[in-house]
């Protein structure tokens, strides 16, 4: 009997559908190289402490990739799990500190469930599941484990302990007595599983490092994991785990050909919209909108559209065309759809369809493409100070201070007529000391972008007056848009800021100062690479702090101190929304 | 005749297999007197929450008058229907000693939590509705349920724990479906099919929950207690599927609405979010009519409220810093206009429960509800002169129709009244300042 079959007039695209579809990604195409060349170390990759071991949530978008590779992908996860709080920049780190909430419990039972019925219905039994029972309407023993173990095996993300999965198989030979359906009762043992929490939460584990005594690294298949979901997004392919088994990830020959592989897979395209996606706060724009009366055009189509139009041309830059991160900034190149297109003021056509602004357009690096301007803005007009302040967060890693609470705001509040434009309304907090210290942080820089409204739109006045679109970022003073866009091409904190972040990323903790030596390394390597997306991400792997991992802090012994009203955890450091104008 | 209930006679017909009863409403198990759910046991006091961001303008919201006799002000006009239903309390401080003033942030974590955050970025912990539903919320169906009317599933007053915020239903279809879709028991229903699917699940997930011990040992401290939450929501799973395979006692009042299927489009347009708001709160009206849950949370707007007005490029929060006092007016005109929308929806809100009967009265009068916001005068994110309200008597044990002048006093004596009220056995609540052991007494019957 086949372990898994096709069936005519189905398109197996899954991976359990799994050994048929892995023939497609071991196969010759896929191993060949990313195209990416280690370069020369500019710097030490000493030995360090590693990063914390990790216990993170996963996100539905990994849940539904992960899915997606051993159903297929018609298997529908219409869910949205509980947003996890932005920490140190990212969600990504934020999933090593999310708790669970009933309801969230009750979300993925809903999901399980949903998922677990599409994939024993009458329409996809037939390929997913990859044995026949003897009788449809009671137990079948050795089916149940061939399908439980295959799909443990990649849910579990490590082979399943031969105890828990005859638990598995009894619970599904029981409910299909109960049931009198075998497939209802394995339905209901992949419900269960998809519901454990060594399914929905990574638990990364680690053992005695051989290679440096005294430190820990992550065993095969955490280290498989950790990968997977920093490159993918996913959990980890058949591939990955059998490497995982046979210790070849611990050897920097084995690794650096998984890593290969792994780059050179499509799938890193959905990994890297992903990270790009939290780097940038695109979790924003699924309630963004705009007054509908002062931006007519600015749709809740083009709001989605505005996320999907960064992100193609993030997609295209880094991995299509393996360009230097740092030109983001100043390419012209992106792509329009239509709804866009109305915005931009451009012909449309149907569909999404390259784009290439001409020399002299005002439209030059992702800060004048419409998801960072009206990301960054009112609902009824553009913010000079909001602009400023995502551009030193987002794309420095700067923290830009919370305003104070006590301020006189008299000199903001809607004065005389006289008063035309953002940049006239801004020098005013410029008169009260206690206002000034953020605003000269913020608003220098985005005034520069005042030439586009809270919607994106090009506009060379505002209220009858012409507006004033100079400005300086760290010393560097412009004219206009073009002139940011050079200066912030140039800065040194572009690309270490984008170092920082994939790092965190990758490894679910945020750079500490422990970790400035490896971020040092990182850091001149990218340089040294020629600021390539695929070469910084080939460095972090293969750098011993990726793999090299510190224990968690055992548990103390328990505190009778109880203060009421409080669970007694600790204050969580979070990111939190501040009181920007 | 007595000494058994619905349930019991259910599980015992039941015996583990799934059968079909018919089961006609015997008067054995009915309450006689109107004043209780069923056969004897009292009708059960409900606790909630309503939130409206950036407070009111003191000159136009205060009432002269204190006690019983207070008058409705400029921006409270649209109370007329529910005066006598709620408290007012005027004169609040939310007290942060040494802390600094996080604005729009620090004064509804003391509202909820008692205590002030040190630092920006320090979660609140377990919040006051959590502490209420540990009490009170363990046997209905949902311990607590949460809904905004902003549209961001970011929004939210709520915690579970510091790391594990009640992340609310922002669709309207959605919290129909979670409530009244197919998972939902109708009480009255004339027959009772258990799912036998449901038994199956419910015995899968007790492997489920043996996993989390060989877990554990993998984990260091700071994740045992995220362990916990998870094990703690498998359990709510497992309590949610014996309620599925129980019918439940009837309750006269719980009538399902009628499925939801369009719900406003997104953004923080008052209309559109008075729409969302009203969708919400009468799926919550009925959801706490049907006993689904005991303890429920709504957000009208978020703290530092994005709330937008067709046509005026500023939403409420900058409205609130940028808008000039009005020499004629007395105060910012539009920032006003912000206020007067979120004070209608507390109206809607309060007004809907009462509508509903239960028993001898209504549903309302079985209930405490809690609104507060994050500043006083949100202009200078002042965290003195606050206000907040309450509404229902709490099944006789609150009364209503009264203004109390707090005089600079703390506003964790309001949760602390509260928690008195909803039969918390705690002798004080808050921290420094805010601590207190002295209860809103003006309001108790």
């Amino acid at each position: 009997m086949p372990l898994f079959r096709s069936a005519a007039g189905y398109s197996v695209t899954g991976v359990i559908a799994a050994t048929l579809a892995l023939a497609s990604c071991s196969g010759p195409a896929a191993q060949k190289s990313a195209g990416v060349k280690p370069t020369a170390i500019a710097a030490s990759d000493a030995p360090t402490d590693g990063t914390a071991r990790r216990l993170r949530l996963v996100t539905a978008e990994q849940y539904r990739n992960t899915l997606a590779y051993v159903f297929g992908p018609n298997i529908t996860i219409p869910s949205a799990f509980a947003p996890v709080t932005r920490t140190d920049g990212l969600l990504g780190v934020g999933t090593s500190l999310a708790g669970v909430t009933a309801s969230q419990m009750e979300i993925y039972q809903k999901t399980a469930a949903t998922a677990a019925a599409q994939v024993v219905n009458e329409s996809n039994r037939h390929f997913l599941v990859p044995c026949t029972p003897k009788d449809t309407a009671a137990p079948d023993d050795a089916c149940a484990r061939i399908f439980l173990s295959a799909v443990g095996r990649l849910v579990y993300r490590r082979p399943l302990a031969e105890e828990r999965l005859v638990e598995y198989i009894a619970e599904a030979n029981e409910s299909a007595t109960k049931l009198k359906d075998f497939y209802a009762g394995l339905g209901a043992a992949l419900e269960g599983m998809l519901l454990s929490p060594r399914v929905l939460m990574v638990s990364e584990r680690g053992e005695p490092d051989p290679d440096h005594p005294g430190h820990e690294r992550l065993d095969g298949y955490s280290l498989a994991s950790r990968l997977s979901f920093f490159l993918w997004n996913a959990g980890p392919d058949d591939l990955l785990l059998k490497a995982a088994a046979s210790g070849e990830l611990h050897t920097q020959k084995g690794l650096s050909k998984t890593l290969d592989r792994m780059l050179a897979s499509p799938r890193l395209e959905a990994g890297m919209r992903a990270f790009f996606d939290d780097m940038f706060m695109f979790d924003d724009f699924n309630n963004l909108a705009k007054d509908g009366q002062i931006y007519p055009v600015f749709t809740g189509v083009a709001v989605q559209d505005a996320r999907e139009q960064t992100l193609r041309t993030v997609i295209d830059h880094l991995l299509t065309k393996d360009r230097d991160y740092r030109d983001l900034f100043t390419t012209r190149s992106t792509f329009i759809s239509p709804s866009l297109a109305t915005i931009y003021r451009l012909p449309t056509t149907p569909g999404w369809s390259p784009y290439e602004f001409p020399a002299d357009s005002p439209r030059m690096g992702l800060l004048t493409q419409i998801s960072f301007l009206a990301g960054h803005a009112h609902p009824g007009r553009s913010s000079p100070t909001l602009r400023g302040k995502a551009l030193r967060e987002v794309l420095l890693c700067q923290t830009v201070p919370r305003p104070p609470a006590n301020v006189d705001f008299s000199a903001v509040e809607n004065p005389a007529s006289t008063i035309k434009t953002q940049r006239e309304r801004v020098a005013l907090h410029l008169k009260n000391p206690v206002c000034a210290g953020c605003h000269k942080i913020t608003d220098p820089m985005g005034l520069a972008l005042e030439n586009f409204d809270g919607a994106g739109q090009f506009r060379t006045e505002e209220k009858g007056s012409k507006i004033d679109a100079s400005g300086s970022l760290d010393g560097k003073e412009f004219q206009d848009v073009t002139g940011l866009a050079a200066a912030l091409h140039d800065h040194p904190q572009v690309p270490s800021c984008l170092v920082k972040r994939v790092f965190a990323y990758g490894t679910g903790s945020p750079a500490s100062a422990d970790e400035k030596s490896t971020l040092d390394y990182l850091n001149k390597n990218f340089a040294a690479g020629g600021y390539r997306l695929r070469n910084l991400l080939r460095t972090v792997v293969m750098s011993s702090a990726f793999s090299t991992v510190s224990s968690p802090t055992p548990e103390p012994a328990k505190s009778a101190s109880v203060v009421h009203g409080s669970s007694g955890a600790s204050p969580v450091k979070t990111d939190i929304k501040t009181d920007a104008q | 005749m007595m000494d058994f209930t619905r349930r019991r006679v259910l599980r015992g017909a039941l015996d583990g297999g799934a059968v079909t009863l018919a089961l006609p409403l015997l008067n054995c198990f009915l309450n006689g007197n109107g004043n209780a759910l069923a056969a004897g046991k009292p009708m059960p006091i409900r606790f909630g929450t309503w939130f409206w961001g950036l407070g009111m303008t003191a000159s136009i919201f205060v009432p002269k008058k204190a006690g019983a006799d207070w008058e409705l002000t400029e921006e409270t006009q649209s109370w007329k229907n529910i005066k006598q239903n709620m408290n007012l309390f005027t004169g609040l401080t939310a007290f942060r000693d040494t802390d600094p003033n996080l604005c729009h942030y620090s004064g509804w974590v003391i509202n909820m939590t008692g205590q002030s955050p040190k630092a920006g970025g320090d979660k609140p912990g377990e919040t006051l509705d959590t502490t209420i539903s540990n009490q009170v919320g363990r046997t209905t169906r949902f311990k607590t349920l949460t809904a905004t009317a902003t549209g961001d599933v970011r929004s939210t007053v709520s915690y579970e724990s510091a790391n594990a915020p009640t992340n609310p239903e922002v669709s309207p279809i959605n919290f129909y479906t979670r409530l009244f879709g197919p998972d939902f028991q109708d009480p009255n229903a004339p027959t009772f099919t258990p799912n036998p699917k449901t038994m199956v699940r419910k015995s899968v997930l007790s492997g489920v929950i043996g996993e989390i011990k060989g877990l554990e040992r993998e984990i260091g401290a700071e994740d045992k207690q995220r362990l916990d939450q998870y094990l703690t929501g498998l359990r709510h799973l497992e309590r949610q599927f014996d309620q599925q395979l129980t019918k439940p006692d009837p309750i006269a009042a719980c009538i399902a609405p009628k499925a939801v299927t369009s719900e406003p489009e997104l953004g923080g347009e008052a209309k559109i979010v008075a729409t969302r708001h009203k969708m919400m709160t009468d799926l919550m009206v009925m959801a706490v009519a049907c006993d689904q849950t005991r303890v429920f949370n709504m957000n009208y707007s978020s703290a530092s409220a994005n709330t937008t007005k067709e046509g005026y490029e500023k939403p409420h929060h900058t409205t609130t810093h940028e808008e000039r006092v009005d020499d004629k007016l007395g105060y910012q005109e539009n920032c006003s206009w912000f206020t007067r929308r979120s004070l209608e929806a507390w109206a809607y809100y309060v007004e809907a429960f009462s509508k509903l009967k239960e028993g001898d009265g209504t549903l309302l009068d079985n209930m405490l509800i809690y609104a507060f916001t994050d500043h006083g005068y949100a202009r200078i994110h002042s965290l003195d002169n606050m206000a907040a309200m309450t509404a229902g008597r709490a099944g006789g044990k609150v009364k209503t129709g009264l203004h109390i002048k707090a005089e600079g006093s703390t506003s964790g004596r309001i949760g602390y009244t509260i928690q008195r009220v909803m039969g918390l056995d705690i002798n004080s609540w808050g921290a420094r300042s805010n601590n207190t052991s002295k209860e809103f007494g003006e309001i108790l019957a």
